[in-house]
């Protein structure tokens, strides 16, 4: 029988959770970099056995590991995300241009089919890519370079590449999405990119319906039908049919539409996932009550899911990264909080229970099925 | 008095996090070449700790991070410009060149 492992970063460590097809009984091995802040792991599509860490720290920057043996063992690889050229400016919060500066490794997103080539988004706004499993990154400088660049501002948040989306139709075709620029999209395997931000609309801009400057929270694809893309926007569930090039909204009758994860089913492309929580500055499920909610039609219609998840009480966030499906039948569902829960359901969401507690603040959830 | 030209044998004392990711002890032993300053025992010490490179010093800037100190002979060397030379007792061996990650309260 197949199973499944979880990549869990947290603010103190990385955490392994493994378990058989059943999805029962759960082991969990870690903390891996003890002490340290994990913002996110991900293992690569062609071998499950290379992951890809991000480890930053206040105090001593960024730091990248990789495994080759499924989480067991790591080593230090390359952590100079030098920006390529002219370093530029974008808007600092008083409106003056402030000069790019990184910061830290937000989110690793590995090629489809290479296990050496990775995609690392990064604060302040920017992608780079490696070839050499994470030894040298190079920056994929169109993104910054974009013409809507200068105007780019961060959010309280910082301003980063927080998602990276690789078509798996298109080689040349990926998006990223950034807080607070909106989302972008490449047909050149990331020499050139393009807003892709119609629709979208956002009272906090003096411009609400302006080219650039949306906060996007998570941007998520079915790989059967990519054309097809959902968001979770700083306020607004969002979806496209054109591949970006126009969005609408499909918030419907969600209890909240804010938010930061958004997942798709792994076989049914219109069931889509969001956790949503009380509003821009209140970040706790509505009431203290956990639930998941989902949508069968592709948006518009949700509902909540709460069996086995708190019903009262709860006042813990899920973070962007924080979700996940595998690719078992029926599929299953993860999600993790800065409670430290990690959260799983076996049956697309009807049913849940808490596969590790007490962790320390959950950062990301990355699923893997393995062997 | 130290010569510029000599090569030292430098005791730098890391921070608990650094120690991991190099994989040492609390103190390590780097022979630094010519002038013993922080640049050139920060280079010394990232040359034989590669893992260590960007975790004292911004790659972009090679300025000291915010929340890194660096101390010698009970005194914060921190805003000393990084090509003066260090005290004779760190260039000689006698006291540690102690790099400190900065103390988080609350």
């Amino acid at each position: 029988m197949s199973g499944v492992r979880l990549l869990v970063g947290t603010r103190k460590g990385a955490f392994v959770l493994t378990s058989d097809g059943s999805r029962r009984a759960w082991s969990i091995e870690g903390p891996h970099f003890a002490g340290w802040e994990i913002y996110h792991l991900k293992g690569s599509p062609s071998d499950p056995d290379r992951i890809y860490a991000s480890q930053s720290s206040s105090w001593f920057g960024q730091v990248v590991h990789r495994s080759d043996d499924g989480g067991r063992t790591w080593q230090t690889v390359g952590n100079d995300f030098s920006y390529a050229g002219e370093t530029g400016t974008h808007q600092w919060f008083d409106g003056t241009p402030h000069p790019w500066e990184f910061a830290r490794v937000w989110h690793f997103e590995p090629s489809l089919d290479d296990p050496d080539t990775v995609y690392a988004g990064v604060e302040d706004a920017a992608i780079f890519r490696s070839t050499d499993g994470g030894i040298s990154w190079t920056e994929l400088a169109g993104l910054r370079g974009n013409d809507t660049g200068p105007r780019w501002q961060p959010g309280a948040g910082g301003m980063a590449v927080h998602t990276v989306v690789l078509d798996p139709s298109d080689p040349g075709r990926m998006f990223v999405a950034i807080s607070a620029a909106g989302v972008f999209r490449s047909d050149d395997a990331g020499e050139s990119w393009r807003p892709m931000n119609k629709g979208l609309r956002s009272e906090f801009m003096p411009e609400p319906e302006a080219e650039v400057g949306h906060c996007v929270h998570r941007i998520a694809q079915h790989p059967t039908r990519p054309d097809t893309l959902f968001m979770q926007k700083h306020w607004d569930v969002m979806r496209s049919d054109d591949a970006g090039a126009s969005w609408y909204e499909v918030s419907g009758d969600l209890p909240s539409d804010f938010g930061f994860p958004i997942d798709v089913h792994a076989h049914e492309p219109d069931t889509v996932y969001v956790v949503p929580i009380t509003s821009d500055s209140v970040h706790y499920p509505p009431d203290g009550k956990l639930r998941v909610y989902r949508s069968r039609s592709g948006g518009g219609e949700w509902e909540p899911l709460a069996e086995g998840l708190p019903r009262a009480n709860c006042y813990t966030n899920v973070l962007r990264d924080a979700m996940d499906v595998d690719h078992l039948d029926p599929c299953g569902v993860y999600f993790g909080t800065t409670g430290g829960e990690v959260y799983g359901s076996a049956d697309g969401g009807d049913h849940w229970t808490a596969i590790a507690e007490h962790l320390p603040a959950v950062l990301s959830v990355e699923v893997q099925d393995v062997a | 008095m130290i010569q510029p030209e000599q090569a030292h044998d430098v005791r730098v004392m890391l921070p608990a996090h650094l120690r991991t990711l190099a994989s040492v002890g609390r103190e390590v032993s780097i022979p630094v070449v010519g002038e013993v300053t922080q640049r050139s025992v920060l280079d010394a010490l990232e040359s034989l700790f590669p893992t260590l490179a960007g975790t004292i010093r911004d790659r972009a800037t090679a300025r000291r991070r915010p929340f890194v100190r660096f101390f010698a002979c009970e005194e914060d060397l921190s805003h000393e410009p990084p090509d003066a030379p260090l005290p004779d007792a760190v260039a000689s061996g006698r006291e540690p060149f102690i790099v400190l990650g900065a103390i988080a309260g609350g």
